[in-house]
């Protein structure tokens, strides 16, 4: 099916055609793909694209987005062949004539483009993501927990975080361990591990330290790789291992 | 209840080396290597089983690594083992958080530090070496 729709009109618009997937799991069996022709400026971005075909052609097409700059996390989505944020991905970048948008791997289909997120966002809350201690800033007599810059610069890469789910979608383990906590927990669990006001190290690395947790984690790198945030989970869990070997206290 | 179609890539997804750069390629080869050379270990296995059955059947069954299939498979394992152990030990290093960088505010691009020149320069070594240990392999068992 193509259908032509322009994002923009001028001189200096060119044309690409854009191939969503479509797929209900209600009802449908496997994926199809619907074709539109569109006319795009080199800002225009992916999101942008799928928009229009929502606004001029079907509106049917499910698509979750919010921020458009990439800050929510909403927008992820294998975009030729890649996990990557529909809103940080401009079509001229992409070199290509054919821009295809499929829903990102390892995350079920709610329909078409939107996924489900309650496996990542339960694996994220089960390594503890806020800072373990007794005392609170509310209590201690110094009002507020002191951190040296550098002490803040061991972990302020990963607290980047948007839990966007691309680096869960690109990993090579995620693809066929269903229990695998996955790339994003990991580097959460390494964020507040490194973190000097934090004192819930043993047990963030009790809760890893499992047959499908940190061990499973093979240093591919693809985590790294597609993250649009540059927050690097691999060297995260690289640092997290160290720790459980020994390397590190 | 049905189970959810997880949508997950699957073995396909898993072994696909084309979308991440050469790391992603030293993924692939170190689990092929592996299995590899755990199925040589099995026949290899067999293989020194043959002596029970005395000078003979020893002989015979060597005799079956003397032919142009026999080099080749033993040229490949030598490959496999090269590769595994070079790449086993850049493995190992990064696993322990060696040479994978050092945290920092990152910057666009957001070129991610672990996926740095050493470990790459380490992936091609492992690659090359293997190479350079069939090549030497074959010269050997054709006797040149």
């Amino acid at each position: 099916m193509a259908q032509v729709s322009s994002v923009a009109e001028g001189k200096t618009s060119k044309s690409i055609t854009l191939r969503i997937a479509r797929f209900n799991p209600e009802h449908d069996h496997e994926k199809k793909f619907m074709e539109f022709n569109l006319q795009y400026e080199r800002w225009t971005t992916v999101l942008e694209a799928i928009l229009d075909v929502k606004k001029h052609f079907d509106h049917s097409v499910a698509v979750r987005y919010s921020c458009r700059q990439a800050t929510c996390g909403s927008c992820g989505m294998i975009i030729n062949g890649k996990p990557r944020l529909a809103c940080f991905t401009k079509i001229s970048e992409l070199d290509s004539d054919v821009v295809t948008v499929e829903p990102m791997n390892n995350f079920p289909i709610i329909r078409d483009l939107a996924v489900r997120f309650e496996r990542l966002f339960d694996t994220h809350h089960k390594v503890k993501p806020y800072l373990i201690r007794d005392d609170s800033e509310i209590t201690s007599n110094e009002k507020e927990f002191l951190q040296s810059p550098e002490e803040l610069e061991n972990y302020i890469q990963f607290a980047n975080c948007i839990k966007c789910g691309l680096c869960n979608s690109a990993c090579p383990t995620m693809a066929t361990d269903s229990s695998f906590i996955g790339p994003q927990a990991l580097a959460q669990a390494y964020r507040y591990v490194a973190d000097s006001r934090d004192k819930g190290k043993d047990s963030r690395l009790k809760i890893i330290d499992d047959s499908h947790g940190i061990w499973r984690c093979h240093f591919a790198g693809s985590c790294s790789q597609v993250c649009p945030k540059g927050v690097d989970p691999a060297m995260g869990i690289q640092f997290l291992r160290g720790y459980l070997l020994g390397f590190r206290s | 209840m049905e189970p959810r179609d997880e949508n997950k890539e699957g073995i396909g997804g898993m072994v696909n080396p084309r979308r991440y750069g050469v790391e992603r390629v030293a993924y692939l080869l170190m689990r092929l290597s592996g299995l590899g050379l755990l199925a040589y270990f099995i026949g290899h296995i067999y293989e020194t089983s043959s002596i029970l059955k005395g000078e003979v059947g020893w002989a015979e069954f060597l005799e079956l690594t003397q032919t142009n299939e026999g080099h080749a498979v033993l040229a490949i394992v030598i490959g496999m083992c090269v590769f595994h152990t070079v790449n086993g030990i850049r493995v190992m290093l990064g696993h322990g958080g060696v040479g994978v960088g050092k945290p920092a505010r990152p910057d666009y691009p957001y070129i991610p530090a672990s996926q740095n020149s050493r470990h790459k320069m380490g992936i091609y070594s492992a690659i090359v070496l293997a190479a350079i240990a069939m090549l030497y392999g074959l010269a050997v068992m054709y006797g040149e």
